[in-house]
């Protein structure tokens, strides 16, 4: 696995840039990816990204948007608002989670 | 080994403006066919594809308020259940199937059709009904799905989805 250079420290990554290790992001680094993706985090977007990092402990994959909206109660619109375009993949890149596997 | 690498930020291609889109056609009222269309179309959108889907003929049922929350799978003349084709017609076999896939289908956390099309409006998706279907079963917006935009001619699904990939089911 690839290793980069984020925030000051080593970071492992896959080929497209998700983080691979959930145990080395924080929120601090959240901002930084968030940053690169033109993504200004609000407590909407946190509340969403916290929702993802918890999810994942439980269920050990990333919550798809259509659970993002039934288990963490925020509606699809405004995740679509939150995250343009492709809220999936942008959620989970800033959590540091890796891209959803479920189709729905 | 590891290897260190330049940072890389995922390419989500959203920055470039892109003039793809999507029609789906839904031409089947069957459970098991209402799904692939509602799951590409979810799934188009979800990738920040304009999507447009048109439902037509049995696809009407779909968005068809009296009808939606009632669609049926049945393994009549269906090989892939792999049951004995002479059993499927008997009495409550449908029932028993649809009762079947409506399960295992909230098990996957997938919605049934009403929300799936809810789901898919709140992302921005536009759901378009077949005139001559519409007309053939007397219906009329009052009878729709509160989501569809509108009830319009093959001709203006054709224009509408001017440069659109198309997929028909």
């Amino acid at each position: 696995m690839p290793v980069t250079t984020m925030n000051g420290r080593e970071i492992q990554v896959n080929d497209e840039g998700f983080l691979t290790e959930y145990d080395e992001w924080d929120e601090e680094l959240a901002k930084v990816l968030a940053n690169y993706i033109h993504i200004h985090l609000t407590d909407e977007h946190w509340k969403v990204i916290r929702f993802l990092r918890e999810d994942f402990k439980t269920q050990g994959e990333t919550a798809t948007t259509r659970r993002v909206q039934t288990v963490g109660g925020v509606p699809t619109k405004e995740q679509f608002t939150l995250f343009p375009k492709k809220p999936a993949k942008k959620m989970a890149y800033i959590a540091g989670l890796p891209k959803p596997r479920g189709c729905v | 080994m590891t290897i260190t690498q330049d940072l890389v930020i995922p390419k989500f291609n959203d920055d470039v403006e892109t003039d793809r889109k999507l029609g789906v056609i839904c031409s089947k009222g069957n459970l098991d066919m209402a799904y692939p269309g509602l799951i590409l179309g979810n799934a188009a959108l979800g990738e920040g594809v304009e999507t447009h889907m048109f439902f037509t003929f049995w696809g009407l049922d779909m968005i068809t308020k009296a009808r939606m929350r009632d669609l049926k799978f049945t393994p009549v003349g269906n090989t892939a259940t792999h049951m004995p084709m002479g059993l499927t017609p008997f009495p409550g076999m449908t029932g028993m199937a649809t009762h079947q896939m409506k399960k295992s289908i909230a098990d996957l956390g997938v919605p049934e059709v009403p929300e799936f099309l809810e789901q898919i409006v709140a992302a921005g998706g536009h759901l378009w009904a077949c005139r001559l279907s519409a007309d053939m079963h007397h219906l009329t917006d009052a009878d729709l799905y509160e989501g569809v935009e509108g009830i319009i001619s093959a001709s203006d699904f054709i224009e509408l989805t001017n440069g659109a990939q198309l997929l028909f089911i």
